[in-house]
């Protein structure tokens, strides 16, 4: 346990009040934005949390290179990137549930299966089906229908197999560059790490293809009923977090590029963001598994 | 047969159904064996507060662990426990019986009244509250049945099973009468089940037991329990009404005869949102008195009305709701009361003809 | 590290003490305490008599909207957390939290929050009126426009939850002073390392179910709207597999005031310590499997009924574990009664009838006849007001010495207590008969049978709400002055807290203190 004598306390910040007011910022800005306001508030909210990250972040690298983090408080940041995690987990198992509970009792109560099979009298014609072609009012209500489903979906043996080559290969970069920095080897550090953020870039380019192709050719969209609904939900709070992990090894790479951070026993800040792309890598998995080969 | 209501009741009533009374059984048996351990627990408590009191000058004693006595008040509740659930699935189980019905009614919940449906009949009805408006803003006396009275109850027959198909039209409500102990949620898009048997008569009241919305205080439900005889006559009553109402839509009215009628189904079915004074409660219940819809083309009054409002859900679309009649009558209403007099009238072929032109 | 606080308004707004970010969790929680009290007094005045008084139908969806909310996440949990914040770093010898920037963090996001989800009632259309519990499509299709404010400040009320729940979890784990052992821990310590971990595991659902009615409402997607394959129902799965821990979340630290205050006050070590870890342990794990007990009439299988009916009964085994185990620490005591032990044995009295009443709410046919009625407002404000409420209270009380070097005035102190367990028995207790005899909840009218009780109630209520005034006023006299209080304050209580000097310097613990 601790024998550490000395816990860096730092004595007062400015740092979190305001990042108070740019997350409030983002959060007014956008609702008043999605009511029909302006978006100002918003992007001023975003550049002002990026502004205050970018100190925030400045002053814990500073403090790190000053040796004030001592072993004990170093271990409460890998707590603290571990547990982040483990919440970013279950937000990702609210949507996985959902679609769960949707496949395993909505639908079929809907087609008139099961218990409340009684529900298929007001929507008369459905039929449960995976993926979700008809949606109920279109089966019920033929062209007076406002939700009507998908005229294809996405073949999970093209771009969604090679998305999935594409981060496992990249979680395999990220290790590799991982064993690189502890060896000391800098550049092979900066070249394994160049190929991950390359990847996570394709990646999110071939997410893109995929969307632009559902939207302009398949009638698969957000409005396309629980199967685009449930689609885009998953796929897209996955690639914003591939966005965002992206930038975070985009960050670790300049920052070794350019400023020569991290060393081969202290390089915390990698490794959280390493932990983040594995974890982007494990929900891709899932999703793959339950949205696209399941679900096709 | 309709029992005034009881004051200071502290209790669930037994209801009039099987099931009702074995619930009550269930909640009595629950009750007395959670007030037996509270007894229990808290008289040893009491005891040690009273006699282990630092100014009588007792000394704490040091003891603070016993395994044994730990598993004894672990493995004690857990048996009470099982003892509690064998009566609980029991009672369960009859709930859920499935065996045929004799008689299927369809609920449906609406903002803020329930229709029935009795299905394999052209019987089909809305039941509204009934208490006068100057009763809840206390201009006039409440009479016995305050809140909980309507303006057509549900009728069914004594001794038959009679089974609900529930579901709502637009948001959430629950159906509910105690006596029966029937309470289902009325979801949209899908149907719950539910039955009953009654075995007496009577009359039984209910409400709406999720929240729904504004008037969710005040959407009751009426149930009338008749012997069969009389359920058939009451059944046979209504299809014919339900025919001439139907002829109804020939005929041609005057004015006044609409402008009464309307105000009528206007107070019935409008003024909870609009008000009866017309002025609404803006944004979301636009006032009628002034409103561009009412005193602008009649087809666009008539598109509202019959069909509801894209953009506001709070707008119902009252085509299937109301007879042709009501509907000319209640536009009539609108275009000429409140100060609008816009002079012109709409008959109730023109209603069904629009309605037809629209499929 | 020897300095004292900076002055001036710098000091709260830019601190990184846990002492100071635990003292404005806790004045704000109290603050919203106020404001969900008077909008729940706008409620009993509304129902004193039937007929509609004082305010319409949709205004008192809102107050009963926003009462709910306020007190269930500004004045419930925010306290728990300045508890925390004051008491952690101090039971187990640690310098400070763990993060101390974040931990600021944390708490200001909340005055924000609440600035945003208060300012929706002078929004068009008003505030929200679904409920706390905000059902769809009442909450998506047929809400204010409001929800979007609505939606924004539970996201971020969310982040500010799990950033405050992360600091704890870091802290327990990582700073425990030399020899404090995980067992050897203040049961308020374990209790609220329990707790944390059910907040980081809900708070992202909740945030994602509000998620969904976002992109319901704006977005076009189905979730819960069966023309497109979605189901309303889902909501209530999603919501509650948030909403049931939720309500553990606010009861657990509760036990652990109550585990700490009644060993002191009894002068006898509490009974049956690892048992009383275990079983918090049990709760919070059965508390992921017994949500749906809130659905009991949305027409589930019978199987899903059954598994939920008996889930739910089986966390009665814990609880009593926890009862058993407090009455049994009185138990041949030596009992004194100052005002932390007033209301700590009205705690263990109070919430054990809200348990017994959560009890036959979880008995599924039952709750046919008890689900959204009276006899479940009666229930959950039977083990939030006495319970939730009740320790805070205590804690305070229990806690305010150290706090700020003064003895509070024990004879205000005692009849803040007994006007408040009148007041609050005479509100609530009424309503189980209400409730049975078949008052819907959430209705500003209602039928004349149910006039009477409702009066009591609604006197009940202003008693109880005065008698608030009571604290404040002790309160705000004790850190003026007062007594001094010795660095134990009271006779020989357990706990490294009580090790150091009253008021406790701004900094303590910089070196780790020796645990044996
Ligand atoms: C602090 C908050 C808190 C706590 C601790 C509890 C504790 C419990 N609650 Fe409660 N509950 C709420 C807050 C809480 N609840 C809220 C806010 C709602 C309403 C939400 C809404 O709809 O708005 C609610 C609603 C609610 C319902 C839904 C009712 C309905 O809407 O129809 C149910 C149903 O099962 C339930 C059950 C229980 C049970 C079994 C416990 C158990 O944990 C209680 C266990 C304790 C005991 C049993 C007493 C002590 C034990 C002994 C002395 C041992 C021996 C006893 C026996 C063997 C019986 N609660
Ligand atoms: C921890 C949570 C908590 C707390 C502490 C309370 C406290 C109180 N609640 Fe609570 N209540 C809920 C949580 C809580 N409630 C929840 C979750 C709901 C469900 C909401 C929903 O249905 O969506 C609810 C619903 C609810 C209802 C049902 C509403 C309905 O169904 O329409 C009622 C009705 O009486 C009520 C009353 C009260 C009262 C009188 C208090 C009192 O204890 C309050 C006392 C405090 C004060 C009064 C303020 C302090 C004093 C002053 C400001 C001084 C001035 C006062 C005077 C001079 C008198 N509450
Ligand atoms: Cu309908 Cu409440
Ligand atoms: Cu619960």
């Amino acid at each position: 346990m601790a024998t550490e004598s000395s816990y860096y306390v730092p004595e007062q910040s400015r740092l979190p009040i305001f990042a108070t007011i740019g997350m409030f910022l983002i959060a007014f800005g956008a609702a008043n934005w999605i009511n029909g306001g302006s978006a100002y508030i918003f992007f001023a909210g975003a550049l002002a949390m990026a502004t205050v990250l970018w100190f925030w972040f400045a002053a814990v690298i500073r403090e790190n290179m000053a040796g004030l983090n001592s072993d004990q408080l170093k271990r409460s940041y890998v707590w603290g990137m571990g547990w982040f995690i483990f919440s970013e987990v279950m937000f990702f198992a609210a949507f996985f549930g959902a679609l769960y509970y949707i496949r395993t009792f909505a639908l079929p109560w809907l087609g008139g299966e099961g218990d409340r099979g009684s529900s298929n009298m007001l929507w008369q014609g459905f039929e449960n089906n995976w993926p979700l072609m008809v949606t109920p009012d279109a089966a019920a209500h033929g062209d007076a229908a406002k939700i009507v489903g998908p005229k294809d979906i996405i073949d999970p043996w093209h771009l969604p197999l090679l998305n999935t080559v594409l981060l496992l290969a990249s979680s395999f970069t990220v290790h590799v560059a991982h064993v690189y920095l502890k060896k000391n080897k800098r550049n092979a550090f900066n070249l394994w790490l160049t190929a991950t953020v390359a990847l996570g870039f394709a990646f999110l380019y071939f997410q893109a293809v995929e969307y632009y192709e559902a939207y302009q050719h398949l009638g698969l969209t957000l409005e396309s009923g629980i199967y685009g609904t449930t689609f885009f939900m998953l796929t897209g709070f996955h690639g914003a977090h591939v966005t965002l992990g992206t930038i975070m090894l985009l960050i670790m790479l300049l920052r070794s590029v350019i400023a020569h951070h991290f060393k081969p026993n202290d390089h915390f800040g990698f490794e959280a963001a390493s932990w983040y792309w594995h974890f982007v890598d494990v929900v891709w998995v899932a999703l793959f598994i339950f949205v696209y080969v399941l679900g096709g | 047969e309709d029992k005034a209501p009881e004051r200071w009741g502290v209790n669930m009533p037994r209801g009039v159904t099987e099931v009702a009374q074995t619930t009550y059984d269930l909640h009595m048996l629950i009750f007395w064996i959670c007030v037996a351990i509270g007894v229990l627990v808290f008289s040893v408590m009491f005891y040690s507060m009273w006699r282990h009191r630092k100014s009588k000058g007792y000394k704490a004693a040091q003891f603070h662990e016993s395994t044994a006595v730990e598993l004894v008040w672990t493995i004690i509740p857990t048996i009470i426990l099982i003892l509690m659930a064998i009566p609980a699935t029991k009672t369960l189980y009859d709930i859920y019986d499935t065996e045929e019905a004799d008689l299927d009614i369809m609920i449906t919940g609406y903002q803020w009244k329930w229709k029935y449906d009795y299905l394999g009949s052209d019987v089909s009805f809305f039941s509204n509250l009934s208490t006068p408006r100057a009763q809840i803003d206390n201009q006039l006396p409440k009479t016995s049945n305050y809140l909980l009275e309507v303006d057509e109850p549900v009728v069914v027959p004594v001794g038959k099973k009679v089974r609900f198909l529930i579901t709502a039209n637009d948001v959430i409500h629950a159906w509910w009468v105690p006596d029966l102990a029937v309470k289902k949620d009325a979801i949209p898009g899908f149907v719950n089940e539910a039955w009953t048997r009654i075995e007496e008569p009577g009359i039984y009241r209910g409400q709406c037991a999720e929240l729904c919305g504004k008037d969710h205080g005040f959407m009751p439900i009426v149930v009338k329990a008749v012997p069969q005889t009389e359920y058939d006559q009451w059944l046979e009553k209504r299809a014919t009404e339900a025919a001439k109402m139907r002829e109804l839509t020939e005929k041609t009215f005057t004015f006044d005869e609409l402008f009464a009628r309307g105000k009528e189904v206007y107070n019935r079915n409008c003024a909870a949102c609009h008000q009866v004074n017309g002025q609404g409660v803006p944004p979301t219940f636009p006032a009628i008195a002034g409103s561009s819809v009412a005193t602008g083309p009649m087809k666009a009054h008539l598109g509202i009305v019959v069909h509801g409002s894209e953009k506001n859900p709070a707008m119902q679309a009252f085509g299937p709701q109301l007879s042709e009649a009501d509907i000319a009558a209640v536009i009539t209403y609108q275009r000429n009361a409140f100060g609008n007099d816009m002079g012109d009238t709409v008959q109730p072929i023109d209603i069904l003809n629009f309605k037809n032109n629209q499929q | 590290m020897a300095h004292g606080p900076k002055p001036g308004l710098s000091r709260w707004l830019y601190t990184t003490n846990h002492k100071d970010i635990g003292t404005m969790y806790l004045w704000f929680s109290f603050a919203m305490f106020l404001l969900g009290g008077c909008m729940a007094l706008v409620i009993r005045a509304e129902l004193f008599e039937p007929g509609l008084q004082i305010v319409q139908p949709e205004f008192f969806n809102q107050m009963t909207t926003m009462h709910g909310l306020i007190m269930v996440f500004g004045a419930v949990m925010p306290a728990f957390v300045g508890l925390a914040n004051w008491m952690i770093p101090m039971m187990i010898g640690a310098p400070d939290m763990a993060l101390p920037r974040m931990n600021n963090w944390s708490f200001w996001i909340l005055p924000f929050a609440f600035t945003m989800l208060a300012s929706t009632l002078f929004m068009d259309g008003g505030a929200p009126n679904f409920g706390w519990t905000f059902y769809a499509p009442l909450s998506t299709e047929y809400a204010p426009p409001s929800v979007t404010f609505f939606i924004f400040s539970i996201h971020i009320m969310g982040a500010s939850s799990i950033m405050g729940a992360i600091n704890i979890i870091a802290t327990i784990l990582n700073m425990r002073a030399p020899g404090m052992t995980l067992m050897k821990m203040p049961l308020f310590v374990w209790t609220w390392l329990i707790t944390a971990y059910l907040l980081i595991a809900v708070m992202p659902v909740l945030a994602g179910v509000v998620t969904m009615m976002l992109m319901d409402i704006h977005f076009g997607t189905s979730f819960f709207s069966a023309a497109g394959g979605g189901d309303p129902v889902l909501f209530q799965h999603v919501f509650w597999f948030f909403g049931h821990p939720e309500v553990y979340i606010m009861i657990l630290p509760a036990f652990g005031v109550v585990s700490a205050i009644i060993p002191t006050f009894a002068r006898k070590p509490l009974f049956g310590y690892s048992s009383m870890v275990y079983a918090t342990a049990s709760i919070a794990f059965l508390s992921f499997i017994v949500w749906a007990h809130h659905m009991f009439t949305v027409g589930m299988p019978i199987a899903g009924e059954l598994f939920f009916m008996y889930a739910t009964m089986l966390i009665a085994v814990p609880t009593g574990v926890k009862v058993f185990n407090w009455v049994t620490t009185m138990f041949r005591g030596s009992m004194t009664f100052e005002t932390p032990m007033l209301f700590a044995v009205a705690f263990v009295i109070l919430f054990t009838i809200g348990g017994f009443s959560g009890l036959m709410l979880a008995i599924a046919p039952a709750d046919f006849q008890y689900h959204d009625t009276y006899f479940v407002v009666a229930h959950f404000h039977y083990v939030l007001v006495p319970g939730a409420i009740f320790s805070i209270t205590a804690a305070v009380y229990y806690w305010l010495p150290k706090w700020t070097g003064n003895m509070y005035n024990e004879t205000m102190g005692k009849v803040h207590f007994w006007l408040s367990f009148i007041g609050l028995n005479v509100t609530f207790f009424p309503m189980h008969f209400v409730g049975l005899a078949g008052m819907p909840r959430r209705i500003p009218d209602y039928a004349l049978q149910f006039a009477d009780f409702n009066q009591i109630a609604s006197m009940g209520a202003f008693l109880f709400g005065a008698s608030q005034l009571l604290f404040l006023f002790n309160v705000i006299r004790t850190i003026q002055g007062g007594k001094k209080a010795s660095d134990e304050v009271w006779e020989n209580p357990e706990g490294l807290e009580w090790t150091v000097p009253s008021p406790a310097p701004y900094h303590t613990f910089s070196t780790p203190p020796a645990v044996r």
